[in-house]
């Protein structure tokens, strides 16, 4: 599952990151294996999201939340 | 000895160089690159000392162009700087202390300022700064919270007893290059799993953690985030075309009367001539803009630091990718309706290279408010008054229409550079959404203070040396011709017993039909002929290259009437009255929209100009620009003169 695939106010753990060029840039935003992110607000048109990492907010556009592979964590359980 | 401020953007290090420096601060240029240094001085044991302040970054090695300043300045060269000064978001640990111990590794003596220790407890996180001691056994560090100033002589007292280096390093083995990615991505991982570990010892968390902040809800809500986007364009807008209006009409005045006054106070000549008609003016033409630019960057101050602008951002960027913008572009192109000039710096918000040029290039085709004198006058000229469809007047959908076009064009255009500019990095968004925070007063009067500072300092400079130009070349020529000029008036005067003030007028027409600039205007009708403008126009073209809205005084000046700068009612009639030698009226309606699409698309005004040259560094983009807007100009005139005729 990808980043962009979580719907709004659900958490996933990031499993890999699938970008040569933007992966140092997302591990320095704060993104990387096992991290757990929560996605807080989608903008209109869906495009960008914005995510909970570590106890800030950042904003990626689709594409790049693309390249970030997690598994969604299943609350209710 | 030199100091160097560093953080991660959003952590206050801009607070921290306003304290430190105060006024004494300054703007240059980094080599080789478009991105503005700042730097000040501090002083301390009798010695003054250079503190530079870097842009925000989130790693030493860079992502963007811009970026690239921290890299260079601080690993390569021999102009690096002695002592470091990290601010560092307490909010934020982890991420802010990977930077952190890039920069410790450098092996510089260096401070930790540890900021928003209040905001991190808000987030139920207590940190223990003993800890990060431990963590980075030779820096000095002082913590400090958003609220409460930290005290300049906290820092001084912190800098006069900085830890000296030793060989310890947080991780071991030198910096990667700047271009090996795979290397720092190692380099990275690595730097995260020590900080990891040692975080359990320094990070306490006492409650559970805040997510996002609960504005969010409303302000990136789907249709209540546009509501409140629109309202504050509007007060933007609104508050720089009204407030701003009464300080220009004061400064306007003001200059007029100087140069009265020395006009009478000083001898007839050429000299008083320079001063009171090139040099006050000229000045007078840089000192208006100074309200228009001091109100929008208090407004974007606000914006910026209470951390909304990054919002804009987050709810326009998807509409405004297409056409090659970012959602920051909107502020300075709705600010560029009411003027360019502030419209252009406030482009520097844009951190992307390629969005931000394309905003610059396209900013002046906003019809801005320089232009409204120019369609009045046009409109009264050949629109009538009449009502369409029963409710709209004429005249009003004219200039609604004028609106239009230079918007719509802004944005064909936008979109046609995007495929034309190459772009010289991926593009990516990646942007923290920081949490919301009471502007500071000492820092928003000391943006807008620099802003100022900049224009009339950079852009001051160039439109003064083109006034004064312009001013030569609308007073002299050919020594023959004015003087031929000068007496034929006043010949014709006598001649019928006009009374002294229409005797100065017809000269005032006379001695510029006779200028150089009234030269050039007979000169180039050939070309604008097919536009529908005679010679008369061209002089007017040509005077209103510097400020479209000299357009107006030169056509009184023309036509030799008072220009009384509201209805202009006497000069409407000269117009109207003006003809062709087969007998057609000169201001046909075809005429009048082809000006008015004219002066709709051309680039003139040289302030913009002067700004854009400040802001990209260099004369190419400027001159695309008027090179750009000129075809623009002149084919949409002429394509509407074809149609209308």
């Amino acid at each position: 599952m990808k980043l962009s695939d979580i719907p709004k106010g659900k958490r996933a753990i990031v499993v890999g990151l699938n970008s040569t060029d933007l992966r140092v840039k997302l591990m320095e935003m704060g993104i990387m294996e096992g991290r757990e992110l929560e996605v807080l607000h989608i903008a209109p048109f869906g495009d960008p999201i914005a995510v909970e990492v570590d106890g800030y907010t950042l904003a990626l556009r689709l594409d790049e939340a693309a390249l970030i592979d997690v598994n969604e964590i299943n609350t209710a359980q | 000895m030199k100091y160097a401020l560093l953080g991660n953007p959003n952590t206050g290090k801009s607070s921290v160089f306003n304290m430190l420096t105060g006024l004494r601060q300054h703007v240059g240029n980094f080599p080789g690159v478009t991105v503005d240094k700042k730097y000040g001085s501090i002083e301390f044991d009798g010695n003054t000392h250079e503190l530079v302040d870097y842009p925000g970054t989130y790693s030493i090695y860079p992502r963007s162009e811009d970026e690239k300043v921290v890299y260079e300045q601080l690993c390569v060269g021999d102009n690096k700087p002695d002592v470091l000064i990290a601010v560092v978001d307490a909010s934020n640990l982890e991420r802010n202390l990977l930077f952190f111990s890039q920069l410790y590794d450098l092996g510089k003596p260096i401070l930790m300022v540890l900021n928003m220790v209040d905001l991190a407890e808000r987030n139920g996180v207590s940190i223990s700064l003993d800890g990060i001691q431990r963590m980075f056994p030779e820096t000095t560090i002082i913590s400090t919270n958003a609220r409460v100033k930290i005290g300049k002589s906290n820092v001084i007292k912190a800098l006069k007893t900085m830890k000296s280096r030793s060989e310890i390093r947080f991780i071991e083995g030198s910096l990667c290059a700047m271009e090996d990615v795979d290397c720092q991505e190692q380099e990275t991982k690595q730097r995260y799993s020590k900080i990891q570990k040692g975080l359990s010892e320094i990070i306490v968390h006492t409650a559970p953690r805040k997510k996002g902040s609960a504005w969010d809800k409303w302000l990136l809500h789907p249709v209540f985030g546009y509501v409140f986007f629109a309202a504050i364009l509007l007060l933007i807008f609104q508050s720089i075309y009204s407030i701003a209006a009464l300080p220009m009409d004061l400064i306007d005045g003001s200059f007029v009367d100087l140069s009265t006054w020395m006009k009478a106070a000083l001898p007839a000549g050429v000299f008083t001539d320079l001063i009171t008609q090139g040099l006050i003016p000229g000045i007078g033409g840089v000192v208006i803009f100074i309200p228009q630019i001091a109100l929008l960057f208090l407004f974007i101050g606000i914006l910026e630091e209470t951390g909304y602008l990054a919002r804009v951002v987050f709810i326009l960027d998807r509409l405004m990718r297409p056409l090659g913008l970012n959602g920051k572009s909107v502020v300075p192109l709705m600010s560029s309706v009411a003027c360019a000039v502030p419209g252009v710096m406030a482009a520097r918000t844009i951190s992307d290279r390629k969005e931000r040029l394309i905003t610059i290039l396209v900013a002046p085709l906003m019809s801005c408010s320089a232009r409204i004198p120019v369609y009045t006058l046009l409109i009264a000229l050949v629109i009538p008054q009449e009502t369409v469809l029963g409710f709209l007047n004429l005249q009003g959908l004219v200039l609604f229409g004028l609106y239009f076009l230079g918007t719509a064009m802004a944005l064909l255009i936008a979109l046609l550079l995007r495929g034309i500019i190459r772009k010289g990095e991926k593009g990516f968004l990646m942007l923290e959404l920081p949490s919301y925070k009471l502007p500071r007063v000492g820092n928003l009067f000391l943006l807008v203070w620099e802003k100022v500072k900049i224009f009339v300092w950079d852009a001051g400079k160039i439109i003064l040396a083109i006034s004064v130009v312009l001013w030569f070349l609308a007073s002299y020529g050919p020594s023959e011709s004015i003087n031929n000029a000068e007496k034929k008036a006043i010949a014709f005067a006598k001649e019928n017993s006009l009374s002294e003030e229409q005797r100065d007028q017809l000269v005032a027409s006379g001695r510029l039909e006779g200028s150089y600039i009234g030269h050039m205007g007979k000169w180039i009708e050939p070309a604008i002929r097919p536009l529908g403008y005679d010679w008369k126009i061209g002089i007017a073209l040509i005077t209103s290259f510097a400020a479209r809205e000299v357009f107006v005084g030169s056509m009184a000046t023309i036509y030799a009437v008072q220009d009384d700068g509201e209805t202009n009612s006497t000069l409407l009639d000269k117009m109207r009255k003006e003809k062709n030698s087969d007998g057609s009226p000169v201001y046909s309606r075809a005429t009048g929209l082809s000006l008015m699409v004219f002066y709709a698309f051309a680039m003139m005004c040289m302030a913009t100009l002067a700004v854009v040259k400040r802001e990209t560094k260099s004369w190419k983009w400027p001159m695309v620009q008027l090179a750009y807007m000129g075809i623009l100009a002149y084919g949409g005139a002429l394509l509407t003169y074809l149609i209308a005729s």
